[in-house]
């Protein structure tokens, strides 16, 4: 009969051997192979090199260290202004919707709950030269021409991913109001803090970990993003991952689009563990 | 109204006075998240290519044309397939990690734990070119098994994270009482522990199958010839004349995924 000690590694070794092999080792040769010379074909015997040409050749493209920081620029500012519009809806959940909470959450997650793509897809037609927008205007007579610059920008890749994360966004910041002892804002009403001030001085401070949570939740994703500056970006709207992916697929150099990647996994484990030291957020999530 | 009653009123919601007109921001934050969907619903009944205004009347067309494309059906039920070897790992793995962890000490633990997390924190992109550069090393064709790999990855969390919390508030008396009536471990986890997770079991796994249905941008990387329907759409988007066509099968397994969220959600907010 197996006894509870002898079960623990039928429960513990499969997990730790996908995620070993399916996680970690995939990784790992990401980083072996961008520190290979040459872009031919690769093969166990000559796995193991350590050129640096390739993160050379990327420290010597100031073009493509600026697009690094543009598209963290872009994932902070959709995480930020994502948090500031996801906040009052979650306020509003936890602390005025009470028993009808469970229906305005379902409301909430339904938008979540549909294709990313068509998501992506719904901004793409209603920005467009000749989309939802511009027709609606042109037919109701507010303008002849259709107004450009709608599409294919940083501002519209922006706007995309902004209403692409506000549904997820809520969530974290919801559980963390939630979590927020009512007891604690009474006895700041009882010691003369006003709204604003119990607002800020109570409220506010016990959310961080969930805004904190949240701003990971939407810039990670954000930060690595091909697919929506792809459709709604244009050359304007360009971004790092997409440089990733291109080496991947037209260009072909897989230790320089490696590079690239390990260089983007650097920046935001460098950040998250920043966060972790600042915030507790296994207790922000769990 | 009562001096009485505003004060209950007051402590119930936590003295969460402000002037500010919540419900309205609400509202139209929602109006926000539902009109740009709601809009595409509408393009996909309209009789014209062209996704604009003025609409040019109703039609069944793009719904009809749907079942008459093989190629979009045939990277539908893909998605299907690789959504539920998916979900099964992922649930599977994300259950042995919970057990694991909460009722056993041992040396891996917290590194377990950390890695169940860690695919949360890796851009898709990186972990896309990593998977795609492991199986391209090692010879294994890329494939619709392929994608179903990777999505068990970025699902494991998801599903870990629904597991352990539920597992967590699970008294572990119930399993030693059947131990001691002489279960052995594997029985009392199938008979005690199993039946106790159940609808979360369920709620982990519709997650984990909404997450690996929806998924892209792993998926570019490790798609072969035979498409999930996603990274089908990621190609086809650039035709414009295929629009409607794309968005009404678009809207229709939209409207399976929202129902599979409804359920997912109902299980697991009745469950804990």
């Amino acid at each position: 009969m197996l006894g509870r000690r002898g079960s623990l590694r039928f429960l513990a070794v499969p997990p730790f051997a996908w995620l070993i092999v399916l996680f970690v080792a995939p990784l790992l040769l990401a980083i072996l192979i961008s520190f290979r010379a040459e872009r031919g074909p690769i093969d166990f015997g000559s796995l193991l090199q350590a050129s640096t040409v390739q993160y050379e050749k990327i420290v010597g493209t100031p073009s493509w260290l600026r697009l690094l920081a543009t598209s963290a620029g872009m994932a902070l500012l959709v995480a930020a202004l994502a948090t500031l519009f996801a906040f009052p809806i979650a306020y509003f959940l936890a602390f005025r919707a009470r028993h009808r909470a469970p229906i305005f959450l379902i409301l909430l997650l339904v938008p979540a709950a549909t294709s990313f793509l068509l998501r992506v897809m719904a901004w793409k037609v209603l920005l467009g030269g000749s989309g939802a927008i511009n027709s609606f205007l042109i037919w109701i007579g507010v303008i002849q021409d259709p107004i450009g610059l709608l599409l294919y920008s940083q501002a519209a890749v922006v706007i995309t991913l902004i209403y692409v994360w506000i549904p997820f966004a809520a969530l974290p910041i919801y559980a963390a109001l939630q979590r927020v002892d009512r007891s604690h804002l009474e006895a700041a009403a009882d010691l003369g803090a006003g709204p604003w001030s119990r607002f800020w001085r109570v409220t506010v401070p016990l959310s961080l970990p969930g805004v904190l949570a949240t701003l990971f939740m939407v810039f990670i994703p954000t930060v690595g993003e091909y697919v929506t500056p792809f459709l709604v970006g244009g050359t304007d709207g360009f971004m790092y991952g997409l440089l990733i992916q291109d080496f991947f697929s037209r260009a072909g150099n897989w230790p320089l689009g490696s590079a690239l990647a390990v260089i983007m996994l650097l920046v935001t484990v460098a950040l998250v563990a920043v966060a972790l030291r600042v915030v507790d957020l296994r207790r922000a999530v769990a | 109204m009562t001096a009485g009653m505003r004060g209950v009123r007051r402590d119930a919601i936590g003295v969460g006075h402000t002037r500010l007109p919540l419900g309205l921001i609400y509202a139209a934050m929602l109006a926000f998240l539902y009109l740009p969907i709601v809009l595409l619903a509408v393009f996909s009944f309209n009789a014209n290519t062209s996704l604009s205004f003025p609409l040019r009347g109703f039609t069944l067309d793009w719904y009809g044309q749907v079942l008459d494309d093989p190629a979009l059906l045939a990277a539908a039920r893909n998605s299907l397939v690789v959504a539920t070897v998916a979900a099964t790992a992922a649930t599977a793995l994300g259950f042995a990690v919970s057990v694991a962890v909460l009722r056993f000490r041992f040396a891996g633990r917290r590194l377990l734990l950390a890695l169940a997390a860690a695919p949360l924190v890796v851009p898709f992109v990186v972990l896309g070119v990593a998977l795609f550069l492991l199986f391209n090393i090692f010879g294994v064709p890329r494939s619709l098994l392929t994608v179903a790999l990777g999505h068990s990855i970025v699902a494991l969390p998801y599903a870990s994270l629904i597991l352990l919390s539920r597992i967590v508030g699970l008294d572990p008396a119930l399993e030693d009482a059947a131990m001691d009536l002489g279960a052995s471990y594997p029985t009392t986890l199938r008979r005690v522990l199993l039946p106790l997770v159940g609808p979360s079991l369920l709620a982990a796994w519709l997650t984990s199958f909404i997450v690996s249905f929806d998924e892209v941008a792993l998926a570019n990387f490790l798609a072969g010839g035979d498409p999930t329907f996603p990274v089908f759409l990621y190609g086809q988007l650039r035709f414009a004349g295929r629009l409607p066509v794309l968005i009404a099968m678009a809207v229709l397994l939209m409207t399976g995924t929202i129902i599979l969220t409804l359920i997912a959600n109902r299980l697991r907010s009745r469950h804990q």
